[in-house]
């Protein structure tokens, strides 16, 4: 990995190094912007792309079709066990579009920054993004930057276009689901929402909890190549509850689950207990749920255990005709409970 | 040990759901008092497991729930003010007064912080010396003991920017009230273990006698609760009406006596309007002349007019134990968690809540069981 | 609200004052007051609400209501064969 840009080696007339921090005319359009881009930014992406610094990035033609994604990354801390905001950008809009069966080839990322957020941290940020990028061969080609007036000093909020192409035959989509069908979940839930609440609360671990954050597209695409898929969708902020609700939200069909299949590990469960959090309804940066017809259920669990993301792969329930529009869990002792849409509004923004 | 999972174990729970099968021979109406243990029946199923001669009324043991509309207003207002940091448990965010509340207050520019402990807000306090600090105390008897530990420290290190305002209730009156309604059908009662682990069980034999009535201190976890209600219905059987302790590993019959004195150092009783139920003699607490510096009512008296919500609402037959929320005309429709009409929707212990989530405004599934007063839902 | 959880006592030491103590709650460790619980050893667990532990929890009194359930289910399982 490479490391941050050290401030006493910039070669600039008006260096970065008179600045510890964003002032706001890091956003001003003149000298110092294109420090920033110079000095910073590009040296972090460093591709052909930026390299041109042109208004735009002209784009080869692909084959299969295009897949556009858009996302906004907003969490506090900047910095959290397991991750920071920067993996968070890459990784979740490479999901999106590996959620839709598209192989991710270029992002854009957009920066508003906050006035008083300190240049060091900006740049570990940008490095771990610029890390993830890499580790998935995806080129950031395209982006902006703005400062805005200063609120906690701390601010830095990422948006995001990812282009993708699919070269998939069938659709993914909830209208492909019949009643009998199987839903795997990737792994442990409730990891990253538990990583970021914890520094807040006041949590420590034994062994630390650290946010899930990862590239999926690999582990999703090689999936949907060997078995039939009906859909694919990762949990990210409202969980695994969020996400099966929005999946039965056509109300063609209910989706029953089993309690004991879903697999928390025992620290993040505990830390569920105390903050009085349903783990289901916590969020995951780096798990998916996949939707396969009954008879591929075995197959498709193989596939995902092989690869290092979802060792942990297993069958939390199934698609049911019953209750259309619900979300029932079986619990341990054999009675139903609904699993209803989180209300999400006590978290702090996570995602 | 590490994670008490036996109390959570299924095989132990058939166990207890298989003798109560044997020895059930009649209709029984017990009430489980406080709303964590309401939410618990509930998330886990229990009331499915129970024979059906079993009925479970919910107790009013929800301090959010009870929070008279007057004291929210009053936390509205101080928390809308410009040099006040407005501290509460997240349980109060959402809970609605006369027009407002606290997270509509938050999102327009009031400074409204969300702490696990009051001892936070102390912090808060040093920390800030420009501002005023004011911690939302509201709570049982389990949370009493903090409470007076923070004011008593916050007078230790004459901290002149804390105070709190505090609307703390006692469960003993308000049994004594809901069990001598006429009509009342609670034949028997899980008391809150965790209410009794601070005070003991010296209140209930009075309350067991008067009314004959079973008294079953009782915990949190599955298998505590089908305990209690076990050790209740055995009771019942056998026309005994005394206090057990069914949650003896956590609560000591002499309960904290060092947690009681230091409530008594600080607080003393007095009547506490609970909302729903009105005025109930000496049911509260309030802080003594001596620290009365940290009393956020005397430190900032403003003038409070609450009008009542809104006309549909019927939470305090709902604390009563006499209403199911099912009975409930709005319940489900006008009034969700999304959008609630009163306290018990709001609040993650009360009732309502703890039955919309549990899927009771719809039942999309043969095993849940209704009773006959359940019918209005459907 | 009556939310209290069983934990550990790992470690105590004093602040502005006060006692307080880490508790592992299941690999979770966090703080809470003790002065509720001036003789809680560390290795004992208490109940602990927001954080101040309020009651000690009697581990002994926990394995044995476990151990009879467990031994009731053993009976039944017997009485069925």
């Amino acid at each position: 990995m490479q490391r941050p840009p050290q401030q006493n080696s910039w070669h600039c007339p008006v260096p970065l190094r008179d600045f510890s921090h964003i002032v706001l005319g890091h956003g001003g359009g003149g000298r110092l912007t294109a420090d920033l881009l110079e000095h910073l930014i590009r040296p972090a992406f460093d591709n052909p792309f930026l390299a041109r610094q042109a208004d735009g990035a002209e784009l080869p033609v692909q084959t299969g079709r295009l897949v556009v994604t858009a996302d906004s990354y907003v969490v506090r801390p900047l910095i959290f066990p397991g991750g920071s905001i920067g993996e968070l950008a890459v990784h979740g809009t490479l999901n999106d579009l590996a959620m839709m069966g598209a192989r991710a080839k270029y992002l854009t990322m957009a920066l508003i920054l906050e006035e008083g957020l300190p240049l060091a941290l900006l740049a570990e940020i940008l490095h771990r993004a610029a890390d993830a990028a890499r580790a998935a061969s995806v080129l950031v080609v395209a982006g902006d930057t703005k400062v805005i007036e200063r609120c906690h000093g701390e601010g830095c909020f990422i948006t995001t276009t990812g282009l993708g192409w699919c070269k998939h035959e069938g659709h993914l989509s909830p209208d492909a689901i019949a009643a009998g069908d199987a839903v795997l979940l990737s792994g442990t839930i409730a990891e990253h929402g538990i990583a970021v609440l914890s520094q807040r609360e006041g949590l420590q671990f034994e062994s630390a909890i650290i946010s899930d954050t990862a590239n999926l597209q690999e582990i999703a695409l090689s999936l949907l190549e060997a078995v039939p898929v009906r859909m694919f969708r990762d949990p990210t902020r409202g969980g695994v509850a969020a996400t099966l609700n929005e999946i039965a939200h056509s109300r063609r069909f209910g989706i029953e689950i089993i309690e004991q299949s879903i697999p928390v590990q025992p620290a993040v469960r505990s830390a569920c207990d105390l903050l009085g959090l349903d783990p289901l309804a916590v969020a995951n940066e780096g798990k998916f749920i996949a939707i396969v017809p009954d008879a591929a259920a075995d197959e498709a669990l193989a596939r995902m255990r092989s690869h290092p993301l979802g060792r942990n792969a297993v069958r939390i329930g199934t698609v049911v005709s019953d209750h259309p529009g619900h979300v029932v869990a079986r619990t341990p002792f054999g009675a139903k409970r609904m699993v209803p849409l989180p209300a999400g509004e006590l978290l702090p923004r996570i995602c | 040990m590490s994670n008490w999972e036996g109390f959570r174990d299924p095989e132990h729970a058939r166990v207890l759901v298989r003798e109560l099968q044997q020895i059930v021979t009649q209709r029984w109406a017990l009430m489980e008092v406080c709303g964590g243990q309401t939410h618990a029946i509930l998330r886990h199923g229990l009331d499915q497991l129970l024979p059906e001669e079993i009925e479970l009324i919910h107790g009013p043991g929800c301090p959010v729930c009870v929070t008279p509309l007057s004291v929210i207003d009053r936390a509205l207002a101080l928390a809308a003010s410009p040099d006040v940091i407005f501290c509460t448990f997240g349980d109060m965010l959402r809970v609605p007064g006369s027009r407002s509340d606290l997270q509509r207050i938050k999102a327009t520019g009031g400074d409204v912080r969300i702490l696990y402990s009051p001892l936070d807000a102390l912090a808060l306090a040093r920390s800030h010396p420009e501002k005023q600090v004011v911690f939302f105390g509201i709570g049982f008897e389990t949370t009493a003991p903090a409470h007076a530990l923070t004011i008593h420290q916050a007078h230790r290190e004459n901290l002149s920017n804390f105070s709190m305002l505090t609307s703390l209730v006692r469960v003993p009156p308000a049994l004594d009230v809901l069990l001598a309604e006429p009509d009342q059908r609670v034949q028997a009662i899980l008391a809150a273990g965790h209410v009794c682990s601070v005070m003991g069980l010296q209140e209930y034999p009075l309350l067991a006698e008067r009314y004959r009535v079973p008294v079953v201190v009782t915990g949190f976890e599955p298998i505590d609760l089908l305990q209690g209600i076990l050790q209740a219905v055995k009771q019942l059987k056998s026309g005994k009406s005394i206090v057990e302790n069914a949650y003896a590993r956590a609560v000591a019959t002499n309960g904290n006596p060092v947690a009681r004195s230091m409530i008594d150092e600080v607080f003393e009783e007095t009547d506490r309007e609970w909302r729903g139920m009105g005025i109930i003699p000496r049911s509260g607490w309030r802080i003594r002349k001596k620290y009365q510096k940290y009393d956020a009512e005397m430190r900032f008296p403003i003038a409070i007019a609450s009008s009542s919500c809104s006309h549909l609402c019927r939470s305090g037959e709902v604390l009563r134990g006499r209403l199911k929320p099912t009975e409930c005309e709005a319940f489900g429709r006008e009034c969700t968690p999304r959008t609630p009409l009163g306290a018990t929707m709001v609040s993650d212990e009360g009732a309502c809540a703890a039955y919309y989530h549990a899927g009771k405004f719809q039942q999309p599934f043969p095993s849940a069981r209704t009773h006959a007063t359940s019918a209005a839902a459907e | 609200m009556c939310l209290a959880v069983p934990g550990k006592l790992i470690k105590t030491f004093p602040r502005e004052g006060l006692s307080m103590g880490q508790f592992d709650f299941g690999g979770v460790l966090r703080e809470a007051c003790l002065e509720y619980l001036p003789e809680l050893q560390v290795g004992e667990y208490a109940l602990v609400h927001v954080g101040f532990a309020i009651s000690r929890i009697d581990k002994e009194d926990a394995l044995q209501t476990l151990a009879s359930l467990a031994e009731m289910a053993k009976l039944e399982e017997q009485a069925h064969e």
